[in-house]
């Protein structure tokens, strides 16, 4: 190689070489090596080397916590599936503006801040909210629902929160689906159920396997919307580290935890790899 | 699926869901009681109560910077990326495309504790600049994956193609690499921009005390209740955004038909 091109190279790859060693490899090394140290009674780090932290994440509180968000986390994706799927499937029958349109239209609210939407949603769902009163202005109920400082709060925020994730790729695979095949199907007497299980799904599940860990992994942490719309009753894995990152001040704990879900997360990559997905399309929104 | 009235109808319900509290927000920016509970009159006060908010000001300014310096900074450097790693063989060059995606697939919550981290280990102290290096951590990867789906193999075509005609390096880049690719790099900058907006998560976790950006001055209000001046802001926000758009989509709509004839 030329010097002169040795020179052009280094100036592409030197600065993403740091930028991955510096604030990808190194933070997340130092987190690792946090979650083995103990902490004072003061907040600070002792480092005095341990696996409590990890053993403590086994304590029947944070185990029930886990399952709790888990589980939330969970129906959250579920219900994003159930909503990106036939909206996918309209929408692939229309235009290629109109697809253009809607696809770009589903990015637009991300401009005003998640938090400010999320407050959006308060004015909406509680007690003498817009819902509450358009019901029972209606005559539909006689008393106003809880529909938030609860689990259902939760889970209307995150899907509110998450659904674009959802939406995006799983339009994007349904979109590249063979007219023909499923028109072929159709003609050879297959049943819209049959179509769907047999050709649509296989066809998309890497799509769908997509959105559902960036619905997944995120709603495990997003401690904002269970703060705000659960009432800080319902605490989710993301309460647990914000906590001992802020308040309870023990840093070593909240790595360990945090090391947990990386493992979590790269566990669930792997599963997406598997079912035939390309890591690149996983930021491709 | 058939194209029934029903399944329109069920496009519209998604979007009104996506759009209902933004709506809502609109709607009570005009609303004479403080309380977003009941609307009462209708008035314009809170426009006018947004430039007697300074903290209001001051954290959308700050808001707007972080988001205008991370995007611009991720956007040259992510393109960069991108090439570099099409082009160029080296070693480790898979383990360093694999580690490039763990700021897109690990929570944020963690990116944010482990930036905080670090941090604190190199004796940084937080602030609005700490707000800008961890948002320009967490876009770079999303830059890298728009402006790399950019990238086809027609690309070294042109560029052996200009090579043989004695072309430089650079004058390859600038000439003809940015121009193929440049639909790549402005949709990577538009998300950039967009999820250093949206973000709550990693702001929160490496702000320092001062630095206030928009989503930390709300964080700080929400359990007291929130002014209107604030649905006031976001409403001239989505102004400018649907402004801008409009104007993207006429000009393109343009272009196409000009290309047409």
């Amino acid at each position: 190689m030329k010097k002169k091109d040795f020179g052009f190279k280094t100036i592409f790859i030197l600065p993403i070489v740091i930028y991955t060693l510096v604030l990808i490899v190194l933070p997340i090394i130092y987190v690792l090596f946090l979650s083995f140290c103990t902490s004072d009674s003061y907040g600070g780090i002792n480092y005095q080397f341990t696996i409590d932290n990890y053993i403590n994440i086994f304590d029947i509180t944070y185990i029930k916590m886990f399952v709790k968000s888990a589980l939330i986390a969970l129906v959250t994706t579920f219900i994003c599936l159930l909503i990106s799927y036939p909206f996918a499937l309209i929408l692939r029958r229309k235009s290629e503006s109109v697809k253009n349109l809607a696809t770009k239209l589903i990015m637009v609210p991300f401009l005003t801040n998640s938090l400010i939407r999320t407050y959006g949603w308060i004015i909406l769902l509680r007690k003498n909210g817009v819902i509450n009163n358009v019901l029972t202005g209606a005559g539909l109920i006689e008393f106003p629902l809880n529909l938030m400082y609860n689990k259902v709060g939760i889970i209307i925020g995150m899907v509110y929160t998450l659904l674009p994730f959802m939406l995006l790729p799983v339009c994007s695979a349904v979109f590249e689906l063979d007219k023909n095949v499923i028109e072929a199907a159709k003609d050879l007497g297959a049943k819209p159920l049959q179509i769907f299980k047999n050709i649509i799904l296989p066809q998309t599940i890497s799509g769908a396997f997509n959105g559902s860990l960036m619905v997944f992994i995120p709603s495990i942490g997003y401690f904002f919307i269970a703060d705000i719309l659960g009432g800080g009753k319902t605490m989710i894995i993301g309460n647990l580290i914000k906590n001992q990152f802020l308040t309870a001040r023990n840093w070593p704990f909240g790595s360990a935890i945090s090391i947990f879900l990386i493992i979590i997360t790269f566990a669930l990559v792997k599963v997406y790899k598997r079912l035939g997905g390309k890591i690149e399309d996983l930021g491709g929104l | 699926m058939k194209n029934r009235p029903i399944n329109n109808l069920f496009i519209f319900l998604v979007f009104i869901f996506l759009y209902l509290p933004i709506i809502v927000l609109v709607v009570y920016s005009f609303n004479s009681s403080s309380m977003n509970i009941l609307f009462e009159n209708f008035t314009f006060k809170w426009y006018e109560e947004i430039f007697n908010n300074k903290e209001l000001i001051e954290s959308f300014l700050n808001t707007l910077m972080v988001a205008g310096i991370s995007t611009v900074v991720s956007t040259i450097l992510g393109t960069m990326a991108a090439y570099g790693l099409y082009k160029y063989n080296f070693p480790f060059k898979n383990l360093l495309n694999s580690l490039i995606y763990i700021p897109i697939v690990i929570p944020e919550i963690v990116l944010g504790i482990s930036l905080l981290s670090i941090y604190t280990l190199m004796r940084l102290e937080l602030g609005l600049h700490t707000i800008i290096i961890s948002h320009i951590a967490f876009s770079i990867p999303f830059v890298i994956v728009s402006v790399r789906s950019a990238l086809t193999r027609e690309t070294i075509t042109y560029e052996e193609a200009a090579k043989d005609l004695g072309a430089s390096n650079f004058k390859i880049f600038k000439d003809i690499i940015i121009p193929i690719i440049l639909p790549g790099i402005v949709s990577g900058a538009t998300l950039a921009f967009t999820l250093s907006l949206d973000d709550v998560v990693i702001s929160y976790f490496t702000a320092g005390p001062g630095s206030n950006t928009l989503p930390l001055y709300i964080y700080s209000m929400i359990k007291t209740g929130i002014t209107p001046d604030v649905n006031a802001l976001t409403t001239i926000m989505l102004l400018i955004v649907f402004i801008i758009l409009t104007t993207i989509a006429i000009i393109q709509t343009r272009k196409i038909r000009k290309e047409a004839i």
